[in-house]
C-alpha cells in the first residue's frame, strides 16, 4: 500500500493517512465518520454520495409517479363514473404540483446525474486505470452544488410545489403563484453541478488517459461519458442563462418573455430546448455506453463495430444541437424551420440505429447469461427500439401536429427516458460488488427487474393508443372511453413501483447480508475490474495492464471463488481478430 | 511515464517529488499544468455559450424592435462607455504583463501589474455604478417603472454630456436633417453637408410618424423631403418581424400609437421613447447583458485578490505559474465579451 502513494507531493490529508494504512484497507474504511464523507475528495465516495441521493430522489420521483397515476382512476366530477370514485382527495391543483414535481425531479436530479455522475464518477478513472478524476476539488465542488439544488428544489416541494410542468414554459411560470423560484434557482445549480462534472470528465479523459490507452482502446462506456461531457459543457450554459432570466424576469418584472413588455415567450421555448433536447442525450447516452458493456460481458463476445459505436456517440452527440425545434412543430416557427427540424431528427434515428444492429450482432452466437444486468440490458433493447421507433411518428411534422402534447408523446419519452433508468439499474447491479465488496441476491434483483420492466410495459404500452386517440397529457379529468386504459395503464405503475422498491431492497440488504464479491465476479475485461472489490483509496495495488477491453481471453474461470481471474494472453498468441 | 497508476515512480524520475504544487494523482507538473489548461479553456467555451443566449436574444429583439434599439442607443453614454472600453483592455494588457512576469518569476512585476489590473477593474465598476446611477435616477429602468425623463438639477458625470446631447438635438428641430447631423456627431464623424442616408431614416421614426422614407429606402434628400409630409398614420413605423424563428409577435404586428409627438418634429429620444410601445425591452437587455457581464467583473476583482495575495507571499515562479495563467485566460474573456457589448449597444446605430 505503500508503494501506490508518492512518499509526498499531494495535498489531501486523507491520502496521508491512507499512506500509513495497511493492505486490507480499501476506500469504504479509509477514513469513518460522516466528515470523511462530506470532506472526501475521492472521486469513489464522491460517487457514493450522488448515488445515495439519486436513489433518494428516485423513491420520491417514483412516488410522485404512483400519485399522479393513482389520481387519474379517479377523474373528478364525472358522472359517468361510478359514485365511490368521484370524491378522492386529491384536488386538480394538487395534480399538477404532483406531475411537475415528478417530472423536474427525475430529470434534473436523478437521470441526469444517475449515469454520469454517480455511476460515472465512480468508474470512469478506474476504467482509465488513473487514480482519480483531473480535478478533485472541482469534483466535490460539484456535489455540494448538486446538493444544495436539491435542498432548494426540495424546500420548494415543502412549501407547496410548482405547478408549471418541468418544462416552465413562460407566460404561465412568470404568472404562477407557486414557488417557481426556488426550484428554477434549483435547476440552475443542479446545471452547474452537470456543467462541471463534464468538464472533469473531459479533461480527465484527455489527461489521465494512460499512454498506451488509444482513444480506440477505451471501453465505449468512456466514449459514451466523453460526448455526454461535451453536451454537458456545452449546452447546459445555455439552460442555466434562460432560467436565469427566467428568475430575473419573475422577481423584477425584466419583461424579456413578456409579449406585453416587448419580450417573447417562444423565446424561452427556442432557448430550453436548446439545452433540453441535448438534455435527453445527456440522460440517453450513458445509457448506450453502459448497455455496451453489458452486452459484451454477458454474451462473453468481443463488442462487434466498436468504432461505429464510438462515433455513433460522437454523432448523437453532434446531432442533438442540432433537433430542439422538433418540440415547437406547434409554436407557430416558419414550415421552412420545421422542415429543417424534422430532417434532421430522422437523421438521429441513423447512429441510433446502428448502435442497436451492433449490440445485436454482439450477443448474436454469444454464450449468454441471463444475470440481472443481462435482464435489464436485453429489455432495454425492447424499450429502447419502441422509445426510438415511436420518435419518428413525432419527428414527422404532419403526425406530430395529431400527437402534440397527448399521451403518446408521454408514452415515447418515457420509453426512452425509463429505459435510461433500467440501464441505470443494470449498471448498478453490474457495478455493485465493485462498489460495495458485496454480491447482492441474483434471484431478488432478476425478480425486481422483471417486474419493474413488466410493469413499465404495461403502464406505457395504452398510452399509445390513447394518446392516437386524442388522450391529451397534463389533464386531470378525461371522457369516459379512456377509462379502460388509464386503469390498465394505473396498474401497470403499480406493478412498477413495487418492482422498484423490490430492487431497491435487494440491493440495500446486500450490503449487511451479501456474500463477498471477488474482484472480478462478471468476466469483464474492463480495467476496474482488475482491482479488488472494493477498491483501494488510491484504485489499483498493481497496475493494471492496458489491453483490448472486450478480449475475454485473457481471463480464466475459477470455480473456487465463482469469479475470473486476469490471467494475460501467453507470450507469441495472436492478439484476437474482431 | 508508462504507468501512471503508480505515482511512487515519478519522484525518481523526476527528483521534485516533495513539489508541494503537483497533486497525488498527475504524473508530472507539465501533465497537471495541461489539465489545468483545458480545463479552463472548457470552462470559458462553458462562459461563451452561458453569454450566447443573451447575445442571441438581443439579436432576436433587434431584429424584432429595429426602432426601439436605434432610440434605445441615445440613453447611454458613448464616453463613458468607450472610457470603460478602454480601461478593460488596459487592464487586459496588464494581465497579460503579469503572466509574462511570472513565467519569468519576476515577483515584483507580477505584484505590480496585478495591482494595476486590479485598479483597472474597480475603474471599470466605478464607472459602471456611474452609468447605472443615472440610468435609475432619470427612470431608464426595465419594466412597468420605464419612464425615461431629463432631470437638470441632477447634473452629474454622464448626465451633463447627455443633457447637452440632447439639446443639440432638440434646437435644430425645424431642419431634421441638421439636426440630425447634428445629435449624431458624438457618434459618427460629421460628413460635410450631405445628410447621411441612414441617419435619415433614423430620423422618421423619432421625429414623424409615417414610415415612407423607412420602407423605401431613399437618399438623403430624398429622406428630408419625406420628413416633411403629413402624417400618415396607417402604416407600421414599426417593422413587422412577425414570422421569426421566434413565432408569432403581435406586439410588433400592432399598429403604432401615433399620439403624444406626432405635432411636432422633437427629435428628442426621451419623447420619441414615450410612444414607442415596448422600449423598455431594450434597457431590460441592456441591463441583463452587462449586468452579467458586471457579475463577471466582481468575480475576477475576487480572483485577482486571491492571485495578488498569493503573489505577494511568492507562491508563484516560472516552475509554477498555473492560476496566474488561467487566471489571465478568464480575465481576457471578461474583457472579451465587453468588446462585444460596447459596439452592441453603444455604437450601432
Amino acid at each position: 500500500m505503500s508503494t501506490l502513494n508518492p512518499s509526498a507531493g499531494h495535498v489531501l490529508p486523507h491520502d496521508r493517512e491512507q499512506g500509513h494504512s495497511h493492505g486490507g484497507d480499501n476506500y469504504l474504511t479509509d477514513g469513518r465518520g460522516l466528515l470523511s464523507w462530506l470532506g472526501t475528495l475521492d472521486h469513489k465516495r464522491i460517487g457514493i454520495m450522488y448515488l445515495t441521493g439519486i436513489l433518494g430522489f428516485f423513491i420520491v420521483g417514483g412516488a410522485f409517479a404512483v400519485l399522479v397515476r393513482t389520481t387519474l382512476l379517479w377523474p373528478q366530477k364525472n358522472s359517468a363514473f361510478p359514485g365511490a370514485i368521484q370524491n378522492f382527495p386529491i384536488t386538480h391543483d394538487m395534480y399538477n404540483i404532483f406531475f411537475t414535481l415528478h417530472g423536474a425531479i427525475m430529470v434534473f436530479i436523478v437521470i441526469i446525474p444517475g449515469i454520469p455522475a454517480a455511476l460515472g464518477n465512480f468508474v470512469l478513472p478506474l476504467m482509465l486505470g488513473a487514480k482519480d478524476v483531473a480535478f478533485p476539488r472541482l469534483n466535490l465542488a460539484s456535489w455540494y452544488m448538486w446538493a444544495t439544488g436539491v435542498l432548494t428544489a426540495l424546500g420548494s416541494i415543502l412549501a407547496g410545489g410548482v405547478d408549471t410542468g418541468w418544462t416552465f414554459y413562460t407566460p404561465y411560470s412568470t404568472e404562477s403563484n407557486t414557488h417557481v423560484i426556488p426550484v428554477v434557482a434549483g435547476v440552475f445549480l443542479l446545471g452547474f453541478s452537470s456543467i462541471l462534472t463534464g468538464l472533469n470528465f473531459i479533461v480527465t479523459i484527455h489527461k489521465l488517459r494512460p499512454p498506451e490507452m488509444g482513444w480506440f482502446k477505451m471501453p465505449l462506456m468512456l466514449w459514451a461519458l466523453y460526448s455526454t461531457a461535451v453536451l454537458q459543457v456545452l449546452a447546459t450554459p445555455v439552460l442555466a442563462i434562460t432560467l436565469c432570466l427566467l428568475i430575473v424576469e419573475k422577481a423584477i418584472g425584466i419583461g424579456i418573455f413578456t409579449p406585453a413588455m416587448g419580450g417573447d415567450p417562444v423565446l424561452f421555448q427556442h432557448f430550453f430546448w436548446f439545452y433540453s433536447h441535448p438534455a435527453v442525450y445527456i440522460m440517453i447516452l450513458p445509457a448506450l455506453g453502459v448497455m455496451s458493456e453489458l452486452l459484451s460481458v454477458f454474451s462473453r463476445r468481443h463488442i462487434f463495430g466498436y468504432s461505429f459505436i464510438a462515433f455513433s456517440s460522437v454523432a448523437i452527440a453532434l446531432l442533438s444541437f442540432l433537433v430542439w425545434g422538433h418540440h415547437m412543430f406547434v409554436s407557430g416557427q416558419s414550415n421552412l424551420l420545421g422542415t429543417i427540424f424534422s430532417a434532421i431528427t430522422f437523421t438521429v434515428a441513423v447512429p441510433s440505429a446502428i448502435k442497436v444492429f451492433n449490440w445485436l450482432a454482439t450477443i448474436y452466437g454469444g454464450s449468454i447469461s441471463f444475470k440481472t444486468p443481462m435482464i435489464y440490458a436485453l429489455s432495454f433493447i425492447w424499450i429502447f427500439g419502441i422509445g426510438g421507433l415511436t420518435g419518428l411518428f413525432l419527428s414527422t411534422m404532419g403526425t406530430d401536429v395529431h400527437l402534440h402534447d397527448t399521451y403518446f408523446v408521454v408514452a415515447h419519452f418515457h420509453f426512452v427516458m425509463a429505459g435510461t433508468i433500467f440501464v441505470f439499474f443494470g449498471g448498478l447491479h453490474y457495478w455493485w460488488p465493485k462498489i460495495t465488496g458485496k454480491m447482492y441476491n441474483e434471484g431478488l434483483g432478476a425478480v425486481g427487474a422483471l417486474m419493474s420492466v413488466i410493469g413499465f410495459n404495461i403502464t406505457f404500452l395504452p398510452q399509445f393508443v390513447m394518446g392516437a386517440r386524442g388522450m391529451p397529457r397534463r389533464y386531470y379529468n378525461y371522457l369516459p372511453e379512456f377509462y379502460p386504459f388509464h386503469l390498465i395503464s394505473s396498474i401497470g405503475a403499480w406493478i412498477a413501483g413495487i418492482g422498484f422498491l423490490i430492487t431497491v431492497f435487494c440491493l440495500m440488504s446486500s450490503i449487511f447480508r451479501g456474500r463477498k464479491a471477488p474482484a472480478n465476479p462478471w468476466g469483464a475485461a474492463t480495467l476496474e475490474f482488475r482491482t479488488t472489490s472494493p477498491p483501494p483509496t488510491g484504485n489499483f495495488d498493481v497496475t493494471p495492464v492496458v489491453d483490448d477491453p472486450y478480449d475475454f481471453d485473457v481471463l480464466r474461470y475459477d470455480e473456487a471463488t465463482d469469479s475470473y481471474e486476469y490471467v494475460g494472453r501467453p507470450a507469441g498468441a495472436p492478439a484476437r481478430a474482431h | 511515464m508508462s504507468d501512471i497508476a503508480i505515482p511512487g515512480a515519478h519522484g525518481a524520475d523526476h527528483g521534485h517529488g516533495h513539489d508541494p504544487n503537483l497533486a497525488h494523482h498527475f504524473e508530472t507538473p507539465a501533465q497537471q499544468f495541461d489539465a489545468s489548461k483545458l480545463g479552463m479553456w472548457l470552462f470559458l467555451a462553458q462562459e461563451v455559450l452561458f453569454f450566447s443566449g443573451l447575445f442571441c436574444a438581443y439579436v432576436i429583439y433587434r431584429n424584432n424592435h429595429p426602432d426601439i434599439f436605434r432610440i434605445g442607443q441615445h440613453f447611454l453614454d458613448t464616453y463613458w462607455g468607450a472610457f470603460n472600453t478602454v480601461v478593460l483592455i488596459l487592464s487586459s494588457f496588464t494581465m497579460a504583463m503579469g503572466v509574462w512576469c511570472a513565467q519569468k518569476s519576476y515577483q515584483r512585476g507580477l505584484i505590480f501589474c496585478l495591482v494595476l489590473t486590479l485598479l483597472g477593474a474597480f475603474g471599470f465598476m466605478v464607472v459602471k455604478t456611474i452609468e447605472y446611477t443615472d440610468k435609475f435616477t432619470h427612470g431608464k429602468v426595465w419594466g412597468a417603472n420605464f419612464n425615461p425623463h431629463h432631470d437638470e438639477s441632477h447634473g452629474a458625470g454622464a448626465h451633463a454630456t447627455e443633457a447637452a446631447h440632447q439639446e443639440a438635438a432638440g434646437g435644430h428641430a425645424a431642419q431634421p436633417g441638421a439636426a440630425h447631423e447634428t445629435a449624431k456627431e458624438e457618434h459618427a464623424p460629421p460628413s460635410g453637408g450631405a445628410p447621411h442616408p441612414l441617419a435619415n431614416a433614423d430620423m422618421q421614426h423619432e421625429s414623424t410618424p409615417p414610415p415612407a422614407a423607412q420602407t423605401a429606402p431613399a437618399g438623403g434628400a430624398q429622406a428630408a423631403a419625406d420628413a416633411n409630409k403629413p402624417p400618415e398614420p396607417a402604416v407600421s413605423t414599426i417593422k413587422p418581424a412577425a414570422i421569426g424563428p421566434t413565432g408569432l409577435n403581435l406586439a410588433a404586428l400592432a399598429p403604432p400609437t401615433p399620439g403624444e409627438h406626432g405635432g411636432h418634429d422633437d427629435v428628442d429620444p426621451y419623447v420619441a421613447a414615450k410612444s414607442m410601445k415596448d422600449m423598455q425591452i431594450f434597457i431590460a437587455i441592456y441591463f441583463c447583458m452587462t449586468g452579467l457581464h458586471g457579475i463577471h467583473v466582481i468575480a475576477g476583482i475576487i480572483m485577482l485578490i486571491w492571485l495578488l495575495s498569493g503573489a505577494i507571499k511568492g507562491r508563484y515562479h516560472s516552475g509554477y505559474y498555473t492560476p496566474i495563467d488561467l487566471g489571465g485566460l478568464y480575465w481576457h474573456l471578461v474583457d472579451l465579451v465587453w468588446i462585444y457589448l460596447f459596439p452592441m449597444f453603444y455604437l450601432i446605430h
